[in-house]
C-alpha cells in the first residue's frame, strides 16, 4: 500500500496521538498506583505515642537518638535505642544490622520500618546522613513542634 | 590578597558576559558585522577571567588561606594536595565556579570550533550563552561568593574536607557531570537561536549534534562515576539509591538520550525538527532543575549541601525565566516548522518515536516520584513522606524493558518505511541466538533459574546479536572485509558502541540485583562468616595512620574450597581534624564478582560488625556505563561534521552544504 505525502503526515500524527495518550495514561495509572503503595509518610515520636502512626506499615519516624540509651546484643547485631523529640515523647527502636557511620547519641536520625503491637518501632533502615551538620528536616520541624507544645502546656 | 583578584576578575567576567549577551545579538539586529565579530574575543576574556578567579581559589586552597571562609570549611594544612585541589569543588560554592568555569570552556569551544556556522548564527549562539552565563555568574557573586573572608578573626587551622569526598572518584565526578549538565546549554542555545532566526532546516540538527553528543558523553561518564563512588566509597555496597540528586542527573540524562536520537532523525530525514528543539529546551531546563534541587535543599537527599532558600529562590527564578521564555519563543515561532517527509508505521522514524516516547515517560515517572513528597507536603499542609526504590523500580523497570526491545529490533529498521515480514524474519536469527545463548549459559553457570535476568539477559543478548549481525550484513559481500570495516561511519561506531553498552549494563544490573548475596555479622577475631561459598576470616585487626586520620584496619582472610583467595583490609577511619568517622570498605573487584568487605562499628568484646557482600557482574554495570559514553564521543570523529568546519574557510562554498 502506498500512501501520499499528506495522507501519510495525517496518519502519522494520528499515531503520534494515539501513541502518546495510551502510553501517558498507562504510565500515569502505573505510577499512582505504585506511589500510593511506596510513600511511607513520616511520624514524630508523640504521634506514635498518642497511637496515630498504624501498626504494621511502612512508616518513618525520627528524632534524636537518647544519651545512653544505645543496648547492644552480645551475640548478635540487635540494637535498641530511644528516640525522642527532646520533651517527653520517646520511642524505643530496634534494629539489626550495621549502623550508619553518623550513628550516635544526640545524633538526629531518621528510621524507616514499622510499629509492632507493644509500640517497639521495628527499624529496617536507620538513616544518617553525610554531613554531621546537616540534621534531617522531619527532626527539625519535630523538635521544634515538641517545644512548642510544651511551651504551650 | 590572591583572593580578591579572584572575586574582583569574576566580576570582570560579569561584565564581559553582559557585553557577550548585548552586542553580539545586537550585531545580528543591526546587521553590524565587526558586532558580531566580537563575540569570540568575549568569549576568550570571559574564559580568561573565569579562569583567573579559579585559580586564585586554587592558590586559597593550596597556600592554606584560612581567612577565606570557604577553605577554612572544606580543607585543613593535613589534607593531601590532591584532595586541596579537589575541594575547591567539594562544596557548595567552589562547586558552582567550577560550574562556571565550564561554561565559560563550553563558550570558547563553540566560538572556536564552529567555522560551519554563519556569523549570524553564530552570533545568536554565543549571546545566548552570554545571557545564561550572566545568571550564573550573578548567582554566585550575590549569593554564594567562595572569595568571602573571615577578618579580622580568622580560624588557624581548617574544619577539613568532607571524608566522604576525599577519594579519586570524587575529585573526577563532579568535573565530568558539570561539563555535561552545563554542556546541554549547547543545545539549548543553538535551539533557541534557530527559533529566533526562524529558520529551522537540517543544518541546524547538524550544527547542534557534535556539541550535543559531547555533552551528553559526559554526563554519562559523570554518572557513572557517581554510581561507582557510591558502591565503594558509601562504604555499602548500593550502586543506585534512587536519591533525589541521583535523579537530579538521570533526568537530563534520560532527556538528552531521547534528543540525540532525536537530532540524529532530524539531521537525517529532517523530520521531528520542532520535537527536537522542544527536547533541547527540556534537557537544558532539567540541568537547571536539577541545580535546584541539589542546591536549594528543598528535598531530604544525601547529598544536599547545605540548606539555603535564598539560593533555591534564586535559582527558581532562574530556572522560571529560561523555562518560561524559551517555551514562549517555541510556542510563537514552532509553528512555523514542517517535515520535509513523510514515514510508515514500521519505519525507522516510528522506532526513533517510540525511543523518545518512552524516555519522555521514564523522565516523567522519575520527576514524578523526586517532586512528590514536594507536592504531599504542600498538599496535606507539612505532611512529609518520601518516595522509596520499590516505587521507581516498578515505575522504570517495564518502561525501560520495552524501550531495549525496540532497540533490539532497531538495527534493522529502514528509514520511511520497513515491510513487517521482513522486520518479523530478520528478527528470528538474533532472538534465535539470544535464547539459545543465554538459556545455555544459564544452564551451565547460574546457580538458580530466575525469569526475570534470563528475560533481560535475552533481551541484551538480543540487541548484542542484532547489532552484530548488522554489522556484518554491511561489510560481508565486501571483497575488503577489512577496508569495510573502516568505512563505516564512526556515527555508526558510535551507535553501536552505545546500544552495546546498554546491552552490558543491562547484564550487570539484572544479576547484580537477583545473585547478589550480603550479610551483616558480629565478628570476634578468629570467626569467620561463609557467603556463596567464599568463607570471610576476621583474622586480625589493627590500628594505622593516614596522613589526617587514624584507623582500625581489619585483616580479612577471604578462601574458597580451602584456598586462600585474597586478603582483604577494611577499615574504620576517624578523621582527626573533623572528628567524624568513615567506612572504608575492600573490595576485590573481578570481571564476574566482586568481593566486598565493609567493617560497622565495635560492638564490644574484640567483636566488630561487619558486612560482607557477594556481587557478581557488578563491574558490567559501570563497563556498560563507559562504553555508553565512549560511543557518545566516537561520533563526534565523523567527516560530515569536520567537511563543514574546513570548507566554511573558503567563502566561495555555501556553509550549509
Amino acid at each position: 500500500m502506498k500512501f501520499g505525502k499528506m495522507k501519510s503526515h495525517r496518519r502519522n500524527r494520528l499515531l503520534l496521538i494515539g501513541f502518546l495518550v495510551f502510553g501517558s495514561g498507562t504510565a500515569l495509572a502505573l505510577a499512582l498506583t505504585a506511589l500510593n503503595e511506596n510513600i511511607n509518610l513520616f511520624y514524630a515520636p508523640d504521634q506514635i505515642l498518642a497511637g496515630e502512626a498504624p501498626v504494621g506499615q511502612m512508616i518513618r519516624a525520627g528524632g534524636m537518638v537518647k544519651t545512653g540509651s544505645i543496648v547492644r546484643s552480645t551475640s548478635d547485631l540487635k540494637v535498641r535505642f530511644v528516640i525522642s523529640d527532646m520533651q517527653a515523647a520517646e520511642v524505643t527502636v530496634q534494629y539489626e544490622g550495621v549502623l550508619p557511620d553518623l550513628f550516635r547519641e544526640g545524633q538526629g536520625v531518621v528510621a524507616r520500618g514499622e510499629l509492632n503491637r507493644t509500640g517497639v518501632f521495628m527499624a529496617e533502615e536507620v538513616l544518617a546522613k553525610h554531613d554531621e551538620e546537616y540534621m534531617p528536616p522531619e527532626v527539625i520541624d519535630t523538635l521544634a513542634d515538641a517545644q512548642d507544645k510544651a511551651q504551650a502546656l | 590578597m590572591i583572593a580578591e583578584v579572584g572575586h574582583y576578575s569574576l566580576i570582570l567576567a560579569l561584565g564581559l558576559t553582559i557585553c557577550l549577551a548585548v552586542i553580539p545579538a545586537l550585531g545580528v539586529y543591526k546587521k553590524r558585522v565587526a558586532w558580531m565579530q566580537l563575540s569570540n574575543s568575549l568569549s576568550v576574556g570571559i574564559f580568561v577571567f573565569v579562569f583567573i578567579a579559579f585559580c586564585c581559589l586554587a592558590n586559597a586552597f593550596l597556600a592554606d588561606d584560612f581567612s577565606v571562609l570557604y577553605v577554612a570549611r572544606n580543607s585543613n594544612s593535613e589534607l593531601p594536595v590532591a584532595y586541596k585541589l579537589s575541594a575547591i569543588w567539594g562544596a557548595h560554592e567552589g562547586s558552582f565556579l567550577l560550574w562556571i568555569l565550564v561554561m565559560a570552556g563550553w563558550t570558547l569551544a563553540v566560538s572556536l570550533f564552529s567555522g560551519g556556522l554563519t556569523l549570524d548564527m553564530k552570533s545568536r549562539v554565543l549571546s545566548i550563552l552570554g545571557a545564561l552565563q550572566i545568571g550564573f555568574i550573578l548567582f554566585l557573586l550575590l549569593t554564594s561568593n567562595p572569595f568571602d573572608r573571615t577578618l579580622p578573626i580568622f580560624p588557624a587551622e581548617g574544619a577539613d574536607l568532607n571524608p566522604l569526598l576525599q577519594d579519586f572518584g570524587l575529585i573526577v565526578h563532579p568535573p565530568m557531570l558539570y561539563m555535561g549538565y552545563v554542556g546541554f546549554a549547547v543545545p539549548f542555545a543553538f535551539a533557541i537561536a534557530t527559533l529566533m532566526s526562524g529558520r529551522l532546516d537540517s543544518a541546524w540538527a547538524r550544527w547542534s549534534r557534535p556539541w550535543t553528543n559531547v555533552a551528553w558523553a559526559f554526563l554519562t561518564v559523570g554518572i557513572t562515576l557517581g554510581s561507582w563512588w557510591a558502591y565503594y566509597e558509601l562504604g555499602w555496597g548500593g550502586w543506585w539509591f534512587w536519591d533525589a540528586v541521583e535523579n537530579a542527573s538521570f533526568m537530563p540524562w534520560l532527556i538528552g538520550t531521547a534528543l540525540i536520537h532525536s537530532l540524529a532523525t532530524s539531521e537525517k530525514r529532517g523530520v521531528f525538527k520542532s520535537w527536537t528543539v522542544l527536547l533541547a529546551i527540556f534537557a537544558f531546563s532539567f540541568s537547571l532543575l536539577g541545580a535546584f534541587l541539589v542546591r536549594s535543599g528543598v528535598l531530604t537527599s544525601v547529598h544536599s549541601f547545605a540548606v539555603d532558600p535564598e539560593r533555591g529562590a534564586f535559582i527558581l527564578m532562574f530556572l522560571v525565566l529560561v523555562v518560561g521564555g524559551s517555551l514562549t519563543l517555541y510556542a510563537f515561532k514552532a509553528s512555523g516548522i514542517r517535515s520535509e517527509a513523510g514515514f510508515d508505521g514500521t519505519s525507522r522514524e516510528t522506532f526513533l518515536l517510540t525511543n523518545n516516547l518512552l524516555l519522555i515517560v521514564a523522565t516523567a515517572a522519575v520527576l514524578l516520584g523526586t517532586i512528590y513528597p514536594l507536592i504531599y507536603e504542600a498538599a496535606t499542609g507539612g505532611d512529609k513522606i518520601s518516595v522509596g526504590p520499590p516505587y521507581f523500580n516498578k515505575v522504570f523497570v517495564p518502561i525501560v524493558l520495552l524501550l531495549f526491545t525496540a532497540m533490539a529490533i532497531s538495527p534493522k529498521t529502514r528509514w520511511k518505511s520497513t515491510p513487517i515480514p521482513r522486520l518479523v524474519n530478520e528478527q528470528l536469527l538474533p532472538l534465535g541466538l539470544a535464547v539459545g545463548s543465554v538459556v545455555i549459559l544459564n544452564l551451565l553457570f547460574a546457580s538458580s533459574f530466575e525469569w526475570v535476568v534470563v528475560g533481560t539477559n535475552i533481551i541484551a543478548t538480543w540487541i548484542f546479536f542484532s547489532l552484530a549481525i548488522d554489522w556484518w550484513s554491511k561489510v560481508a559481500n565486501k571483497r575488503d572485509k577489512f577496508a569495510a570495516l573502516f568505512r563505516q561511519t564512526p556515527s555508526y561506531y558510535g551507535m553501536m558502541l552505545g546500544h552495546l553498552g546498554i546491552a552490558v549494563c543491562l547484564i550487570g544490573v539484572a544479576v547484580t540485583i537477583y545473585f547478589s548475596e550480603e550479610k551483616d555479622v558480629r565478628l570476634e577475631t578468629g570467626q569467620s562468616v561463609t557467603l556463596s561459598g567464599y568463607e570471610f576470616t576476621l583474622v586480625n585487626m589493627k590500628q594505622v595512620q593516614g596522613p589526617n586520620y587514624v584507623a582500625d584496619q581489619g585483616e580479612v582472610r577471604v578462601k574458597q574450597a580451602g584456598e586462600t583467595v585474597i586478603t582483604l583490609y577494611p577499615e574504620k577511619r576517624l578523621y582527626k581534624a573533623s572528628g567524624s568517622v568513615m567506612t572504608e570498605a575492600d573490595i576485590d573487584a573481578g570481571l564476574f564478582r566482586d568481593l566486598f568487605v565493609a567493617l560497622g562499628e565495635p560492638v564490644g568484646d574484640d567483636a566488630w560488625a561487619v558486612r560482607v557482600h557477594y556481587k557478581p557482574f557488578v563491574r558490567w554495570i559501570w563497563f556498560g556505563g563507559m562504553f555508553i559514553a565512549l560511543g557518545g564521543f566516537v561520533t563526534v570523529l565523523d567527516r560530515r561534521y569536520r567537511t563543514a568546519r574546513k570548507r566554511s574557510a573558503i567563502p566561495a562554498v555555501g556553509a550549509t552544504a
